[in-house]
């Protein structure tokens, strides 16, 4: 019979605002097995956590409850305490009476009646725990990072000087991201090239840095510290060794009519390609798609004119596998579609672009050598209308409930080079809010606004109608002068929203790491741990955690480096005692649990066995310990309940449901 | 018959197989059951026509452990059981040699009851090798008529085929018996309301004397040892409380074999209380299909059940809830 302790936290009026602690104490004393119960102000105090170890110690307690917060919280403390105290960590459960019963009611009775029920769960639970003890495990040391936009190359850098290997993995056959697609950064107006390029050479130079470009993360398996990855290098059809990056195969390719990725479709590249002047790595691959050999199988002209040899038709998709300790997901974001937003006429009329399209247009590598024009007929535009919150902070579902962080600022930015550049130029700007909440950020609007002669207008625009002149009417309303606005454009720009990379959610899904409604990935914890996945050796880096600017980027990759290399820096790791393990006498050998196992820690033995004075050799599933990460898949899986996981086993499970039944 | 039972002997003569498994003459004409023959001699009692539904799959469990292969006698639907138990590991391929038998539908003695047709002497058009359509009932009322497929099991209305999706050899001819759509009675309960389908499922489960004969034929209940009656669990003193029966027996029961039941009917043919069981199974089935793409256990050998395997194009468990 165990000797069990409940201790009942007032969380200061977290809980005893809402739950009546000391009757929960009360009610404890009559639960089986109980032999002492206690409420106290706050439990995770140091007078809290000698309260616990005392009363281990004076009434020889076997086995403690703590009714306090999410176990997320101070689980670890709770057994960090009764550890000290002499009692087996495992020994120890926690009902939490917070976040499940007091936030999130307001009558007292019901609450307290809740609380009892739950702490009379974790007593049942507690009834049948046993002592368990932690193994370790290796760390290999070695960190992956997904995405070569800037917050990987930051996380890779900062990793690397710490003296670790890092493997960037990006899809595309350029690391750059989109930092390398816009044309000047606010809010020092600085060219986005000029700072990012120096950190792509050094990336690309970094001793300690490997980079798998046009490469895809396939499958994942293992957990923290031991990742086994499998990387698909996609066929370049270009030899990375032999190419000198001359470019000729470009120029000469015949085949130049593929819409340009990098110029967001404004205009085309060849089938051999770079995607842009600054490339790292400079070696172009072959679009095979868009290539007439490989279409047609007549062509060879790359070839012909390749003074290195280095183009090879015949190159295959290759698999790499590597073992890592740690993974950062930097995958970054598009803007959405507009399909859902035919209001604003982006599908009918060329001169209504995106932003992240006038980046191009802007910029002097651009579809229009950074000529302002328009798209349809080369036209200098005398009038441009901007749309801020095109699928941001929208409340249908045709576009995102988010802000998305970016917008105000880059829009600042565009008005503000437009009117420096083309003074002649009037630029108009309709808003639902600025958001400017950056260092020196509002100072920079202003400056749109005081300096530049921005025409900055309160409200939104619910249509633009391309005229036959080519012109565009737009029709939106000022809300501080409480008018309607027909305006003529020559030009429309939409500050369109972000949303994570849509390759995420497959990443994620091998990674076990949750992503949210909006596909961004979730953090350990909002404020506390806003850069670990809640899936352990798992960092989060970038926007595929939520909007941010560049700034605000490099800051998170650069704290998503230092937690995976405190990670990294650790020899061994504390490896889970919860895990689960086979009745060699119930088991019969179904395989539903090697099916379901992510972890590839299930086998199966021929094993002879004496079932009750019947002997025989039977099929049976064996654990790898040092495998099993406790998630139970099996448990549920097994048919004949022959799995069971330690510390969660199928009879305390069932015992708490009895005790909340009873 | 005389076809399977002449290859049975050939089978056991020149040592192929150590024991034949079969059916076994009733002692009324319509209740054969399964049996074991191990000489020529005893054949002379076994028999094969449309009272044989019992699914043999399951034997091949204990037989896959005794000396020597056994022939063992399956139609072409209890060949999914089969193959849904090989890729279960519970029975031998090798241990086996199977005879993919014939099968025109299977008769149900309480469908032909149900007509009012008692007294039975003997019947006439139940061998496989009969071509025609209607039953001749020889009664202590007299000579009673019905159609075939009026006395037909609820499983051979919607039969999977005439197909054996496994076999040594095929022996006898086979027909496609469907004439029903498969989930048309689970989509009627699903169009019930709550409160409708709750006293259905009271009234139907409600009769269950818990004999467990559908869990003893169930091939998917192959377990060495069942939840049920592992002191493990605490489950066995909870098969006591009052209206576990109704509650909970047969709602864990479907859950432990939904993915791997192949809707072989056995567990409705064989229940005492007439409770159609099968339509829990049937119900699984069916929303597996709708969410994960058709799907039928013990089809092929390789496919991973869509409830033990995961792929990217599984739905979403919002998906599944809005369901309701």
């Amino acid at each position: 019979m165990q000797r069990i302790g409940v201790f009942v936290c007032h969380c200061g009026s977290n809980i005893a605002a809402t739950v009546d602690v000391s009757k929960v104490a009360e009610m404890a004393l009559m639960e089986p097995g109980v032999a002492h119960a206690e409420d106290y102000q706050y439990m995770c105090s140091e007078a809290g956590q000698a309260k616990i170890a005392a009363a281990i110690q004076e009434k020889g307690l076997t086995g403690i409850v703590v009714c306090s917060c999410s176990p997320r919280m101070h689980e670890a403390t709770f057994r960090k305490a009764a550890e000290r105290a002499g009692l087996n960590p495992y020994m120890v459960e926690i009902a939490n009476i917070r976040e499940h019963c007091s936030w999130i009611h307001k009558d007292m009775e019901e609450a307290t009646k809740k609380a009892v029920i739950l702490m009379r769960a974790a007593v049942a639970k507690v009834n049948l725990n046993t002592p368990l003890q932690a193994g370790e495990s290796r760390v290999t040391k070695r960190a992956l990072v997904i995405g070569g936009g800037i917050a990987g190359i930051q996380t890779a850098l900062d990793i690397a000087d710490a003296g670790y290997e890092v493997d960037i993995v990006e899809k595309t056959p350029s690391i750059g991201g989109r930092m390398s697609q816009l044309d000047k950064t606010f809010p020092t107006l600085d060219c986005s090239a000029c700072i990012l390029t120096p950190k792509m050479v050094e990336a690309s130079a970094h001793e300690k840095i490997t980079i798998y470009t046009y490469s895809e993360v396939e499958k994942v398996s293992g957990f923290v510290g031991d990742f086994t990855v499998d990387i698909r290098r996609k066929a370049r059809s270009v030899d990375m060794n032999k190419c000198t990056g001359c470019g000729v195969c470009q120029e000469k390719c015949p085949s130049k009519k593929a819409p340009s990725e990098f110029n967001r479709g404004l205009n085309t590249r060849s089938a051999i390609y770079t995607p842009f002047a600054q490339a790292i790595p400079n070696v172009p691959v072959i679009d095979r798609e868009a290539c007439i050999k490989f279409r047609t199988g007549k062509c060879g002209v790359c070839s012909k004119v390749c003074q290195a040899g280095a183009i090879d038709y015949e190159q295959k998709d290759e698999i790499i596998t590597e073992k890592y300790g740690a993974i950062v997901v930097a995958t970054g974001f598009d803007t959405i579609k507009l399909d859902r937003y035919d209001e604003y006429a982006y599908s009918q009329s060329k001169d209504v672009i995106t932003s992240l399209e006038l980046e191009r247009v802007m910029n002097a590598a651009g579809p229009t050598h950074g000529h302002l024009e328009r798209l349809s007929d080369g036209k200098a535009p005398k009038e441009i209308v901007f749309i801020q919150c095109v699928g941001s902070r929208c409340a249908d579902d045709r576009g995102k409930p988010y802000c998305s962080k970016i917008c105000c600022m880059y829009t600042a930015k565009h008005a503000m080079l437009i009117r420096d550049k083309y003074p002649d130029v009037n630029v108009t700007v309709f808003y639902i809010d600025v958001r400017t909440p950056g260092k020196n950020f509002d100072e920079f609007y202003r400056r749109a606004v005081e300096q530049y002669g921005v025409n900055y207008i309160k409200g939104q625009v619910g249509k633009v109608i391309p005229k036959p002149d080519g012109k565009l009417l737009v029709q939106g309303s000022d809300l501080l002068d409480n008018r309607q606005i027909l305006k003529e454009a020559d030009m429309v720009v939409l500050a369109t929203a972000i949303e994570p990379n849509p390759d995420v959610r497959k990443i994620a899904t091998m990674l076990t790491a949750s992503i949210d409604t909006n596909n961004f990935l979730t953090e350990a914890h909002a404020k506390l741990r806003p850069v670990e996945s809640p899936t352990a050796g798992i960092f989060l880096s970038g926007v595929c955690q939520g909007p941010k600017d560049i700034p605000e980027t490099v800051a998170q990759a650069g704290a998503a480096a230092v937690k995976a290399i405190g990670l990294l820096a650790k020899d061994k790791l504390m490896t889970n005692p919860c895990t689960a393990h086979s009745d060699e006498l119930l088991c019969n050998g179904c395989s539903s649990c090697e099916n379901v196992c992510p972890y590839g820690a299930i086998t199966y033995e021929d094993k002879e066995v004496n079932d009750h004075g019947i002997r025989e050799t039977r099929r049976i599933a064996v654990v790898n310990n040092a495998l099993c990460q406790g998630c139970g898949a099996c448990t549920v899986a097994c048919p004949s309940g022959a799995m069971d996981l330690q510390g969660f086993s199928n009879r305390q499970i069932i015992a708490e449901v009895d005790a909340i039944c009873r | 018959m005389q076809e399977l039972i002449n290859r049975a002997k050939e089978l056991l003569a020149d040592g192929t197989v150590a024991r034949v498994l079969g059916w076994k003459a009733g002692d009324l004409p319509y209740n054969p059951e399964p049996a074991y023959f191990e000489t020529a001699e005893a054949l002379e009692d076994f028999v094969y026509n449309g009272f044989c539904g019992a699914n043999l799959s399951k034997y091949m469990i204990e037989a896959s452990k005794m000396e020597g292969k056994t022939m063992v006698c399956l139609k072409p639907c209890d060949t999914y059981s089969f193959m849904q138990l090989i890729k279960e590991h519970r029975v031998d391929r090798e241990k086996a040699y199977i005879a993919g038998v014939g099968c025109k539908g299977k008769l149900d003695i309480e469908k032909i009851r149900a007509r009012g047709i008692r007294g039975i002497e003997s019947i006439e058009g139940a061998e496989l090798t009969d071509d025609a359509e209607t039953l001749k009932i020889q009664t202590i009322y007299g000579e009673k008529s019905l159609a075939y497929a009026d006395g037909m099991l609820e499983r051979c209305h919607v039969c999977k085929g005439k197909e054996h999706v496994i076999f040594d050899e095929q022996i006898g001819e086979s027909k496609e018996t469907k004439d029903a759509e498969r989930f048309g009675e689970v989509e009627r309960i699903e169009s019930l309301s709550p409160e409708e389908k709750f006293s259905y499922f009271q009234s139907e489960l409600g009769k269950c004397i818990r004999c467990n004969a559908c869990r003893n034929v169930c091939p998917a209940c192959s377990c060495r040892k069942c939840v049920f009656d592992s002191n493990k669990f605490d489950s066995s003193q909870k098969a006591n409380v009052d209206s576990f029966e109704e509650k909970m027996f047969h709602i864990i029961r479907a859950f432990h074999v939904a993915g791997r039941c192949t809707d072989c009917g056995e567990c409705s043919r064989v229940c005492p209380q007439g409770i159609p069981l099968h339509l829990f199974n049937r119900k699984f089935i069916k929303d597996i299909d709708e969410l994960y793409g058709e799907y039928q256990a013990g089809a092929d050998i390789d496919s991973k059940a869509p409830l033990t395997d995961y792929t990217f194009e599984d739905a979403e468990p919002s998906i599944v809830g809005k369901r309701g």
